[in-house]
C-alpha cells in the first residue's frame, strides 16, 4: 500500500510541476506579445539541446561507472574472453559514433536557431560528402564483420573428440543434467521412453547408457573442453551460462550443441569477486511458461582432481533405480506384442 | 506527355463529389466514410486508444519488476484474479502483459496507428489526388482493422488469459494449449485477430501503392515526390511482400493447434503425456515469423523517417540534404530488411554458416541507416531552425534512431549476440530504435499535420513540455536497460531475485519503473492537448509552417475531393526552401510545389531555366485550368 501511495503522490507532484511550467511559459508568452513568443521559446528549446548534451554525457559517464560494479565478473571461459574484448572494442567504436553524431545533432539546433536576419543555406546535396560517409561506415562494418566472423567460426566449430560431453535437457520448469559415465559416451534417448522414473527418456537398450548418471548440479573440470548436448521435450528453452558467455536454444525435436572451455574455477572466482557465496549459474532465456524465470541450476567449476573425486562418488542411473530394468523389459515386450498384433 | 493528360482525367473523376460534401448522414460521413481523411482520423484515434492500453500494460509489468516485494493488493479491482492471495501479481499474467504489450505496440499502435494514419492522410493530399484509388477498399481496410482490434481486445478478458508466449508466438509454446494458460482461447483469438489485421494491412497497402502509381497529379513525377510519399510507398511494398508470409506461418500454426498436423512440432512430452507429433521443426516457424518480423521493424520505422524528413526540412528552412540518397537509402534498407531476418536466430540452433551470412548482411544495413542519420544532421547545418513541437520530436527521433541503431551493430555481430540475445540489452536496443523512434515520428506527424487534419492549431507550449518530458523519459527508461542487459538479465523474466547474477540491479529496476510511470503519465499532456485543441484550438492558417507541399494548398478544412477547384499542378520538387534570390521573385524562404518555374526566373537553377522553357505542356495545362478548373 505504501508503494501505491508513493506512486500516487509522485504522479500528482509531476502533474503539478508540469502545470506550473506550462503556466510560466504561457505568462511569458503573454508578457512578450505573440510574435516574440515564438523567438523566445525558440531560444529556450535551442539552448536545451546543448545543455542536454553536456548533462547527458556526464550522466552516461557516471552511470556506466556506477553500474559496472554490478556487471558480470570477467568471462570464465576461453572464448568468453575473446568475445568480451570484441564487445568492448565494438562498444568503443559505436560510442564514438554516438558521441560525434550527437555533438553535431545537439549543437546545430543551438547555433542555427531561427533569426529573422539570416537566411538558411540552400544546400541540397554534396556528392563527395555523401560518398565519404557511405564509405566510412562500410569500412568500419567490414572490419567488425571480419573479427566477428572469426570469433563466431571458432565458437561454432565442432568440439574435439576429447571434449567432455554433458547433456542438458530443458522441460517445464527445470533442467535435467546427464553425464556419460565411465565410458565417456552418452547413451541414446527417445521421448517415447519418458515415464515417471525415466524422466529423460534414456534408452537402456543402448549399452552406452548403462553407466550414464544424472546430476543435480553441473560440475566441470577447469581447462577442459566441454560439449553441451542440448535438447528440450516440451517447448523451446534456452541454455544460458552468463559467466561463460554461453547461450544456445533447447529445441524439442532438434538437438543442439555448444562447446566451451571453462577457465576459472568457482573458488578462484570467489576470491576474485571477493564474494564467498559466489556461484556460476544456469538460466533459461527463451520464454517457456510461467516458471521461466525460475529455471536455475548451479554450475561448479573445479580442479581436475576434485572433478575426478566427484566423478567417483556418482552412482549410475541404473544403480540408483535397481528395479527399472524389469519394468523396461516388460514395457518392451508389451510394445512388441502390440506391434506384432498389428 | 500523354501520360500527364491521362492522369488528369483519372483524377477528375471525383470532382463532382465536391458538391455532395454536406449530403450523406452521420454514418456515411464519419463512420463508414470512403474519404481518406476521415479514415486517417479513424486510424489515429484508434491508435491513441491502443497506445493507452499498451502503455498501461507496460506500467503493470514495470511495477512488478521495479517493486518485486511490494504488495499489489490495490491492483485487485483492475486485475482481479491475476492478483493472487499473497498480494503478488500472477506469473502468467506477467507473461500475458508482456506479450500483449508487444503485440499492441508493434501492430496496433505503430503499424495501424502510425502508418495507417499518415499514409491515408498524406498520400492523396501530397500527390494531388482527390482520394485513394479505391475508397471502398480503404474503408474496408479500416473496418477489418477495427474487427481485429475488437477480437484482440476481447482476448484480454478471456478466463485463461490472453496469449502469453511473447509477441513472436514461438511454437510449441503457442501451439500447445497445455503449455501455458494463454495458449488456449487467448492464442486462438490472437491468431484470428491477426488474420483480420493482415487482411486489413494488405488492402491498405494495395491502395497506397496503386494510388501513388496512378493518381499523381500533373507534373508530380517520382523525382518530385516528397520523401513522406516515398516512405509510405516503400513501406506498402514491404508490407505486401512480407505480411503474407506471416499469414502462412499463422495458418500452419492453426493447423498444428487444431488439426493434428506437425509443421512445427516434434518429439513432445508435456504434462505427463507423449504427443503424436513428429517430424516438424519449431525453427521453421521462426524463419517464417522473422521474414515478416524483421521487415515489420521497417514498416514501423520508415514512415516515421519519412514524416520527419519533411518536418526537419520545413522547419530548418532548408532542402532535405541528399534527397536522392534519402530515397536510395530507403530502398536499400527495404531490400536488405528482407535478407537479414535470421539475425534474430543466431542461437536458435540453425546452421552456424547461416549465422555468418546473416551477420554480414545485417551489418551492411548499418550503412544506409548511417547515411540517413548524416543527411538529417547536415540538413540542420546552417539552417534557420524553428522549433515547433513537431521539429523537436523529429530531432528527438534522429537522436533515438542513432542511439538505438549503434547497439544494433553490437547485436548484429553473431559472436556478441550469444551473450546478449534475449537479455534486456535487446529490449533497450529495440525500444530506442523502433519503439521510441517510431513513436516520436508519429508525434511529429500529429503535431505537424494537426492543422490540416482538424483545421485547428495545437497548443505549442504544452507540446514543448510534452516533448521534453517524453524525450528525457525515453532515455531514462531505456538507456539503463543496457546495463541490466550487459549483466545478462534475461527478458520476459517475472522476477530477477532468483539468480545471484541478475539480482544486483534492484535499484536501477526501480528507477526504470518510476521513469516509465512518469513518462507514460506525461502522455496525458498530449492527449489533453489533442482533444482540447480539436474543439477549442485556434483556427489554423492555411499554411502554418510555411511548407511547400501540396496539402497546404487545400482549403483550411478540405472537403471530399480535397481541392474545390482544379487539382494543383506540380512544377518543382518539394524542398525549395531558402532558395537564393527567391525574394526577388516575390517569394520568401519557400516556394510551393505548384509555383511554375516560369514565375521564378531569378531563383531558378541553371537546370531549371532550361526546364522552364521545356515545360510548356504543363504550362498550357495550368493556363487552361485557370479558365476552367474542371479539366
Ligand atoms: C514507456 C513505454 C514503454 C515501456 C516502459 C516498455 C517496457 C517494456 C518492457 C519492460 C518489456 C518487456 C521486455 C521483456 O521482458 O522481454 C517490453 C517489451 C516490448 N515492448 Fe515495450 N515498453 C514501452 C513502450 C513500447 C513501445 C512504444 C513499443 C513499440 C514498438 C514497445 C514494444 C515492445 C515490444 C515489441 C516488446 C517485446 C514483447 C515481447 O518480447 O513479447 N514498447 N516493453
Ligand atoms: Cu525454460
Ligand atoms: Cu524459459
Amino acid at each position: 500500500m505504501t508503494t501505491a501511495l508513493l506512486i500516487a503522490t509522485g504522479i500528482i507532484l509531476i502533474v503539478a510541476v508540469l502545470a506550473l511550467v506550462y503556466r510560466i511559459i504561457n505568462l511569458v508568452g503573454i508578457a512578450k506579445e505573440d510574435s516574440n513568443k515564438v523567438t523566445f521559446s525558440n531560444k529556450i528549446n535551442g539552448a536545451l539541446f546543448p545543455i542536454l548534451l553536456v548533462v547527458g554525457l556526464g550522466l552516461i559517464y557516471w552511470s556506466y561507472n556506477d553500474a559496472s560494479q554490478y556487471f558480470l565478473p570477467e568471462a570464465a571461459s576461453i572464448h568468453g574472453k575473446e568475445t568480451d574484448a570484441l564487445f568492448n572494442i565494438t562498444l568503443g567504436v559505436v560510442f564514438a559514433a554516438f558521441v560525434v553524431t550527437h555533438l553535431l545533432l545537439f549543437t546545430f539546433p543551438f547555433f542555427f536557431q531561427y533569426s529573422e536576419k539570416r537566411k538558411a543555406d540552400f544546400y541540397p546535396h554534396n556528392d563527395k560528402l555523401e560518398i565519404a560517409w557511405t564509405a566510412v561506415p562500410a569500412i568500419v562494418m567490414a572490419v567488425l564483420v571480419i573479427f566477428g566472423w572469426r570469433a563466431w567460426a571458432d565458437i561454432t566449430a565442432p568440439a574435439s573428440d576429447s571434449a567432455l560431453q554433458v547433456e542438458l535437457m530443458g522441460k517445464q520448469f527445470a533442467w535435467e543434467i546427464r553425464y556419460p559415465g565411465k565410458d565417456l559416451k552418452l547413451g541414446k534417448y527417445d521421448v517415447a521412453n519418458i515415464d515417471n522414473t525415466n524422466s529423460m527418456g534414456i534408452d537402456f537398450d543402448d549399452v552406452n547408457a548403462n553407466d550414464d548418471f544424472m546430476a543435480r548440479e553441473i560440475v566441470l573440470p577447469v581447462g577442459k573442453e566441454v560439449e553441451l548436448k542440448i535438447r528440450a521435450i516440451d517447448v523451446i528453452h534456452s541454455v544460458f551460462l552468463p559467466h561463460f558467455r554461453v547461450k544456445m536454444d533447447a529445441v524439442p525435436g532438434m538437438p543442439t550443441r555448444f562447446k566451451f572451455t571453462p577457465s576459472i574455477t568457482t573458488s578462484e572466482m570467489r576470491t576474485k569477486t571477493n564474494n564467498p557465496k559466489f556461484n556460476y549459474e544456469l538460466a533459461c532465456t527463451e520464454v517457456c511458461g510461467y516458471g521461466h524465470f525460475g529455471m536455475r541450476r548451479i554450475v561448479k567449476i573445479v580442479s581436475q582432481a576434485e572433478y575426478d573425486e566427484w566423478l567417483m562418488k556418482q552412482k549410475s542411473w541404473l544403480e540408483k533405480n535397481p528395479d527399472y530394468m524389469a519394468t523396461w523389459e516388460a514395457k518392451k515386450a508389451e510394445k512388441d506384442a502390440v506391434a506384432q498384433a498389428r | 506527355m500523354s501520360s500527364v493528360v491521362l492522369d488528369v482525367e483519372h483524377n477528375d473523376v471525383h470532382s463532382h463529389d465536391d458538391h455532395h460534401e454536406h449530403h450523406g448522414n452521420f454514418w456515411t460521413n464519419y463512420v463508414f466514410s470512403y474519404d481518406h481523411k476521415v479514415i486517417a482520423k479513424q486510424y489515429l484515434i484508434s491508435g491513441i486508444l491502443w497506445a493507452i492500453i499498451g502503455g498501461g500494460l507496460s506500467l503493470l509489468f514495470r511495477i512488478q519488476l521495479g517493486f518485486p516485494e511490494a504488495n499489489l493488493e490495490w491492483l485487485r479491482p483492475l486485475l482481479g484474479d491475476w492478483i493472487t492471495e499473497s498480494g503478488k501479481m500472477d506469473t502468467t499474467f506477467y507473461l500475458a502483459a508482456v506479450t500483449m504489450h508487444g503485440t499492441i505496440m508493434v501492430f496496433f499502435v505503430l503499424t495501424a496507428g502510425l502508418s495507417g494514419t499518415f499514409s491515408n492522410f498524406l498520400i492523396p493530399l501530397q500527390i494531388g489526388a482527390r482520394d485513394m484509388a479505391s475508397g471502398f477498399m480503404n474503408m474496408l481496410s479500416y473496418w477489418l482493422f477495427a474487427l481485429a482490434s475488437v477480437i484482440m481486445l476481447a482476448s484480454l478478458f478471456t478466463s485463461t488469459g490472453p496469449a502469453s508466449g511473447g509477441w513472436v508466438i514461438y511454437p510449441p509454446l503457442s501451439a500447445l494449449p497445455q503449455a501455458v494458460s494463454g495458449s488456449g482461447i487467448g492464442m486462438t483469438l490472437w491468431l484470428v485477430s491477426m488474420v483480420f489485421f493482415i487482411a486489413s494491412s494488405l488492402l491498405g497497402s494495395i491502395n497506397y501503392i496503386s494510388t501513388v502509381i496512378n493518381l499523381r497529379t500533373a507534373g508530380m513525377s517520382f523525382a518530385k515526390m516528397p520523401l513522406t510519399i516515398w516512405s509510405f510507398f516503400i513501406t506498402a511494398v514491404i508490407g505486401i511482400l512480407s505480411f503474407p508470409v506471416l499469414f502462412a506461418a499463422a495458418l500452419l500454426l492453426v493447423f498444428d493447434r487444431s488439426f493434428g498436423t506437425s509443421f512445427y512440432l516434434s518429439d513432445i512430452y508435456i504434462q505427463g503425456e507423449l504427443l503424436e507429433h513428429s517430424g516438424g521443426s519449431p525453427i521453421l516457424f521462426q524463419h517464417l515469423f522473422w521474414f515478416l518480423g524483421h521487415p515489420e521493424v521497417y514498416i514501423v520505422l520508415l514512415p516515421a523517417l519519412g514524416l520527419t524528413s519533411e518536418v526537419i526540412s520545413t522547419n530548418s528552412r532548408k532542402p532535405i540534404f541528399g534527397y536522392r540518397a534519402m530515397i536510395g537509402s530507403m530502398l536499400g534498407i527495404a531490400f536488405l530488411s528482407f535478407i537479414v531476418w535470421a539475425h534474430h536466430m543466431f542461437v536458435s540452433g540453425m546452421n552456424p554458416f547461416l549465422g555468418t551470412i546473416f551477420m554480414f548482411l545485417t551489418l551492411i544495413i548499418a550503412v544506409p541507416s548511417a547515411v540517413k542519420a548524416f543527411n538529417y544532421i547536415t540538413t540542420l547545418f546552417r539552417g534557420n531552425i524553428v522549433f515547433t513541437p513537431a521539429m523537436l520530436f523529429s530531432i528527438g527521433l534522429v537522436s533515438l534512431f542513432i542511439s538505438g541503431g549503434v547497439t544494433g551493430i553490437i547485436l548484429g555481430n553473431s559472436a556478441l549476440d550469444i551473450q546478449l540475445h534475449d537479455t534486456y540489452f535487446v529490449v533497450a536496443h529495440f525500444h530506442l530504435v523502433m519503439g521510441s523512434a517510431a513513436f516520436f515520428g508519429m508525434m511529429a506527424g500529429v503535431y505537424h499535420w494537426f492543422p490540416k487534419m482538424f483545421g485547428k492549431m495545437m497548443n505549442s507550449g504544452l507540446g514543448y513540455v510534452h516533448f521534453w518530458l517524453t524525450f528525457l523519459g525515453a532515455y531514462m527508461v531505456f538507456f539503463p536497460m543496457h546495463y541490466i542487459g550487459i549483466a545478462g538479465f534475461p527478458r520476459r523474466y517475472y522476477s530477477f531475485t532468483n539468480f545471484d547474477a541478475f539480482s544486483t540491479f534492484a535499484d536501477l529496476n526501480a528507477f526504470i519503473s518510476i521513469a516509465a510511470i512518469v513518462t507514460v503519465t506525461g502522455q496525458f499532456i498530449f492527449i489533453f492537448n489533442f482533444f482540447w485543441s480539436m474543439f477549442r484550438g485556434k483556427n489554423a492558417p492555411l499554411n502554418p509552417w510555411g511548407s511547400n507541399t501540396l496539402e497546404w494548398t487545400t482549403p483550411r478544412k478540405p472537403g471530399h475531393g480535397n481541392w474545390p477547384g482544379a487539382l494543383p499542378i506540380v512544377y518543382r520538387w518539394p524542398y525549395d526552401y531558402s532558395k537564393p534570390d527567391a525574394d526577388k521573385d516575390g517569394f520568401g524562404d519557400f516556394i510551393p510545389q505548384d509555383v511554375p518555374l516560369s514565375k521564378t526566373m531569378e531563383s531558378n537553377t541553371d537546370e531549371e531555366r532550361v526546364l522552364a522553357q521545356l515545360d510548356s505542356d504543363l504550362q498550357k495545362l495550368g493556363e487552361e485550368r485557370e479558365k476552367n478548373p474542371f479539366i
